[in-house]
């Protein structure tokens, strides 16, 4: 039996241990010598010019060492592309403190340093600055006719596929037709970690930045660009991330200030956020939607038309892919899918969690709940009647597509057979019973990753690769796949990431991380593994002679073959016998383009609520969520279980809750802290069942992993809505559902 | 955030004095309501006197056969003390609504009663509030005003009163025992705090140099039919839209005697006594519930974005009678208060 088979395990994370104790350091806890605080001062005013910082009079008080802000920052790079992140979106981006102009409100206008963080925050406290306000416009609301088409947009944004077949007819000619607009606010990531940067400052440029990121190597690169720095003097580390969901994708302006600061005192610095400061940055945006929907007198949908328009800020052109995701979860002939942005005084928007799709799904998914409602038909079987075998979009087969069994396998979990269909049909003594449904789909991609492996003679082997783990489960799935390809015990391997001294790694975003790092993970160790053989080849009396990499095994700690298991060498006793201190392999992992261009590779998932109601008070709960999500490969069932799970509840807290409320008359949002920004607590949330059904994939990537960072949030608010909807008969389209919603 | 300067009183005649003396002074007693607003630079102390040191932690009887709740012994003391439990469980309920256990656990009756409103506004060193700055303005009308008040607002404030624990002390028809530099004094719970009028920066009445020393429960027994309803975003950790403290005394099916007030709807706790007297003597019937629900919310007005409290309050009030008069508060209900 092999006892180094780790892939496909439910094991603890290897890097648990240090997060409980303390061990885990996260950007804001170096604490190096000889440092300085900054802190970051927010505009109040959502439009204008500063026409005066008062630096003089703070600057004044012992202790306070610089206020940095447009009066004196230096002149930095000059061109917008210096200022272009990894997954910057079109137009040209902010620069901190380079302006005299306030384009957002809390707009980051001033850094003020002082030797303690207390000196800092009082001194901030005091900051005078004067404004001349202009009107401001933050309501997309009145833009409905100011949308735009982007044009280019940012890396991962596809546009909308043009109109197939004849939508406009098709919708007039229907059986049922539906159309309804749907609505959510602005909402904010809030992982539970602030942003902060940690800047060591090593003499004359050089830099060791302990930056909160998704992606160190995106940091390092703005930082270089923007303040003419080499990677000697730009290295970023960031090893532990206390959560991102997208907002750490983009470098946040803490750590250019941080850096600015550095550079100009000569002296270590740190810049942390207020929780406040977290409202003051991208956010998922304020979204209006427009889907119809025609069918066919046997219940097929015969047309689609979805339509979104989301803001974005004055200064960039933020898109997301909103719409296209109808076009290729259900077939259907006749498809017009438009997108629209429209300018406001926002900070630009960010990817948030399943961006575009967790959107896209909610409209879609409520849209067609209406229609099997319309139609007469179970909202289960309406999906069922429609199901899509191939992506319409893209004209291509899918590589794999499990999501029929998704929907039988969390439909007989969660025993959908015994849905009455009626709306308020069905009871628990005096509270309405609602059981809702709804889908998704999730691109399964892979970017090129770097990886180095090592083996020491002591039989330890270490692998790196630049990624981050944003609390993923990253660590410990890399050491499965690295301890099982070289068959080594889980304790005999280490995984490293989150350095830009190690080999490069893609952002962690887009849910590819899994597929990215694993596959060249098991690249690098294979490449080590072929080493290995030769150098046990060499060994006096050993078994392997002739032997290719494809004849051998690696299981148990030995080198096997694979025609006879008795006939195996011991990896620990190979660099010994060879003299050899240790053995290294380095590669960079390219995915295969001819299988990547060839299918459709997506994820998917159905998910299945049960909410109950009071319909006096309005009240709420959902009280079981069943979870169905055919992603491949699912490396360790219990951090790919963690990640659904926490999917299912950001879904119910975008579902009941979570909305940044923008006070128009001020052009800010007025709910921006953790007291009223709502999300879930324990006491909200019940049953929640994951299923992973079995999806082989040998296309997708070598590994045949999809990713599970963001399809299981998919549907959820949807299907949240819905089963509101099938307990009250009421339709709320605009997000949260909330008390007053379900009351009046 | 302000600096100032820490100094601890361990007798309450010392404290008033440093209090009376000094107008930047505040005391700080669990700190878990005045340390957010230093540091979202709302108060601005020059010098906190710690009250933790005083001997005012105790729950004993009190002399007219009451409860007497130490103004230091914490919230989470408080709602577990056992007479509490057996004799006021209304406030048992009210105080396990609020908050998470770790604040309950910091919190103290004192600082409980003295707690700012949660307006966003009023949060919010960017924005006008009139609480906060006299006489710049209150953002919240013709603003944003979800969680604002309905009865007894003025045009300076439509801010609301953010406790539960209050709501039961109005009920319950508690008295507070104060000390100030000239001596002390006992003070009905409803005179206590106040409603906006002209003057939002005041939450209630007492002399800027009075401690509360004392919560004190009149010996009366609402203990069989009472409920804490309490309606709001998320199920812990989030302040009342609505909330409901409501306790009757029946005979057979007739009412005795109730205590209805409300929270989330005012600048304080909205005791409604007028209400109250449509209950006394009359069936504990819906339609009764219904005619004193009715009775409570006749002259509120809504703001746009809290409008909907007007109907919720009825509706909660209702349902907080009906639980009451069928003793069913305790019932295990998802829908209620699920975070002890
Ligand atoms: C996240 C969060 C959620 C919350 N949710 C709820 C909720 O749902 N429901 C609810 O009711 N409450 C809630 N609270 C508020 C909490 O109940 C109060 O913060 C707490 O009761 C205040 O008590 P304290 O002892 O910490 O007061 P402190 O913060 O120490 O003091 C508050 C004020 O009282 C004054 N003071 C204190 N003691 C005395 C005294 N003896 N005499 C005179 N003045 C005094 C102080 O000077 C200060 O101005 C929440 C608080 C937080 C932070
Ligand atoms: S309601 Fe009261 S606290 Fe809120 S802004 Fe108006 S004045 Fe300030």
């Amino acid at each position: 039996m092999s006892m180094t088979n780790h892939i496909g395990k439910p094991l603890n994370r290897v890097d648990g241990p240090a997060k409980v104790t303390g061990g885990a350091k996260y950007a804001a806890e170096f604490n190096v010598p000889n440092l300085a605080y900054g802190v970051a001062v927010s505009s109040s005013i959502a439009k204008g010019r500063i026409r005066k910082i008062h630096a003089d009079e703070i600057l004044a008080i012992p202790g306070v060492l610089q206020v940095f802000s447009h009066e004196n920052v230096p002149s930095l790079a000059w061109f917008d592309r210096s200022y272009k992140d990894d997954v910057a979106p079109g137009g040209s981006p902010f620069r901190p403190l380079q302006g005299a102009e306030v384009k957002y409100s809390m707009q980051p206008v001033a850094l003020v340093v002082a030797e303690t963080f207390e000196l800092a925050r009082y001194a901030s406290g005091l900051l005078r600055i004067d404004y001349d306000v202009e009107k401001h416009d933050t309501d997309l609301e009145t833009k409905r006719d100011d949308g735009f088409e982007p044009g280019r947009g940012k890396t991962g944004w596809v546009p909308p596929p043009k109109p197939r077949g004849n939508p406009d007819k098709e919708l007039r000619n229907a059986t049922h037709r539906v159309e309804a607009e749907y609505i959510h606010l602005a909402q904010h990531h809030n992982p539970m970690e602030m942003f902060a940067s940690t800047v060591e400052f090593l003499g004359d440029k050089k830099l060791t930045v302990y930056d909160k990121t998704q992606g160190a190597f995106n940091s390092q690169q703005y930082i270089m660009k923007v303040f003419g720095l080499n990677k000697d003097e730009a290295h970023v580390i960031s090893k532990f991330t206390g959560g991102g969901f997208g907002s750490g994708l983009r470098p946040q302006y803490q750590l250019f200030m941080a850096v600015l600061a550095a550079l100009e005192l000569k002296r270590s610095v740190r810049v942390s956020l207020t929780r406040q400061q977290m409202f003051s940055m991208g956010h998922r945006p304020h979204t209006l939607q427009y889907v119809e929907l025609g069918t066919n007198p046997d219940g097929s949908l015969a047309a689609l038309h979805h339509h979104a328009l989301h803001e974005t800020s004055q200064y960039e052109d933020y898109t997301e892919n909103v719409v296209n995701w109808s076009g290729m979860l259900y077939q259907c002939d006749n498809v017009k899918l438009t997108y629209q942005l429209a300018k406001i005084d926002v900070a630009t928007p960010q990817d948030m969690r399943a961006p575009g799709a967790a959107t896209g799904s909610f409209a879609l998914e409520c849209a067609m709940d209406e229609m099997a409602y319309a139609a007469g038909i179970d909202p289960l079987e309406f999906r069922l009647r429609n199901y899509a075998e191939r992506d319409q979009n893209a004209n291509k087969d899918f590589s794999s597509k499990k999501l029929r069994e998704c929907y039988h396998e969390g439909a007989a979990k969660f025993g959908w057979d015994k849905r009455t269909a009626e709306p308020g049909s069905m009871r628990d003594g005096d509270l309405l019973v609602g059981w809702g449904v709804a889908t998704g789909v999730w691109d399964a991609s892979i970017q090129k990753c770097a990886a180095k492996a090592t083996l020491t003679a002591d039989g330890h082997l270490t692998v790196l690769s630049g990624s981050n783990d944003i609390g993923t489960g990253t660590y410990t799935i890399m050491t499965q796949i690295a301890a099982e390809t070289l068959g080594l015990p889980m304790a005999a391997v280490t995984f490293q990431l989150g350095d830009t001294t190690m080999p490069e790694a893609p952002l962690q975003g887009g849910s590819w991380t899994a597929a990215s790092v694993g596959n060249a993970v098991k690249q690098v160790c294979d490449k080590l593994g072929e080493q290995l053989l030769k150098l046990a080849q060499k060994m006096e009396g050993q078994p392997l002679k002739g032997a290719s990499y494809e004849d051998v095994q690696f299981v148990n700690g030995q080198i096997r073959l694979n025609s006879d298991i008795t006939q195996a060498v011991v990896i620990r006793d190979i660099l010994a016998a060879n003299g050899e201190e240790k053995l290294e392999a380095e590669n960079t992992m390219m995915p295969n383009p001819v299988n990547q261009l060839k299918n459709s590779l997506h994820a998917h998932n159905a998910v299945f609520v049960e909410v109950k109601i009071d319909p006096e008070l309005g009240t709420l709960r959902v009280t079981r969520v069943v979870n169905a999500v055919a992603a491949g490969r699912i490396l360790n069932p219990k951090t790919a279980r963690s990640q659904v799970l926490g999917s299912v509840v950001w879904g119910i807290s975008m579902a009941l809750m979570e909305e940044s409320v923008m006070d128009h008359g001020f052009g800010r949002y007025i709910n921006h802290n953790y007291s009223e920004y709502h999300i879930p607590v324990s006491a909200d949330i019940h049953d929640i069942d994951v299923i992973f059904v079995e999806e082989e994939d040998d296309k997708v990537n070598p590994l045949g992993i999809k990713g599970i960072g963001e399809v299981g949030l998919l549907g959820v608010a949807a299907a949240v809505a819905n089963a509101a909807y099938h307990a009250t008969g009421k339709r709320i389209r605009n997000l949260p559902v909330s008390i007053e919603k379900l009351m009046l | 955030m302000n600096s100032f300067t820490y100094t601890r009183a361990t007798a309450v005649e010392a404290a008033v004095r440093e209090k009376a003396a000094d107008d930047g002074v505040k005391f700080i007693a669990g700190g878990t309501n005045l340390l957010d607003l230093i540091k979202e630079n709302v108060e601005r102390p020059t010098r906190l006197v710690d009250l933790n040191h005083l001997p005012l932690t105790a729950i004993e009887a009190a002399p007219d056969g009451g409860l007497r709740l130490g103004a230091l012994a914490t919230n989470a003391d408080t709602a577990w003390h056992e007479q509490v439990q057996k004799r006021y469980p209304l406030l048992n309920q009210a105080i396990l609504a609020g908050a998470s256990p770790q604040l309950r656990n910091m919190a103290t009756n004192g600082g409980n009663l003295f707690q700012r409103t949660r307006c966003y506004y009023f949060y919010d060193t960017a924005t006008p509030c009139n609480k906060r700055e006299p006489g710049s303005g209150c953002s919240a009308i013709g603003g944003y005003n979800r969680i604002h008040a309905i009865l007894g607002t003025s045009d300076s404030c439509i801010a609301t009163h953010p406790s539960d624990m209050c709501i039961a002390l109005a009920a319950l028809n508690a008295t507070l025992q104060v000390t100030g530099k000239n001596g002390e004094r006992t003070v009905k719970f409803e005179d206590f705090h106040r409603l906006p009028g002209n003057q939002p920066e005041l939450d209630n009445t007492l002399a800027p140099d009075e401690v509360v020393t004392a919560i004190d429960l009149p010996n009366e027994d609402f203990s069989r039919h009472f409920s804490y309803l309490k309606l709001r975003d998320r199920q812990s950790y989030a302040f009342a839209l609505v909330s409901v403290a409501a306790a009757l005394q029946l005979d057979g099916n007739t009412i005795k005697d109730a205590r209805l007030a409300l929270g989330g709807v005012a600048h304080k706790p909205w005791r409604d006594q007028q209400a109250e007297d449509l209950l006394k003597g009359q069936p504990a019937t819906e339609e009764t519930f219904r005619r004193a629900a009715a009775a409570v919310v006749e002259n509120a007005q809504g703001y746009g974005h809290n409008t909907f409290k007007i109907e919720l309050a009825k509706r909660a009030i209702v349902r907080a009678l009906k639980q009451a008069a069928e003793g069913t508060q305790h019932a295990a209900d998802i829908f209620t208060n699920s975070n002890p």
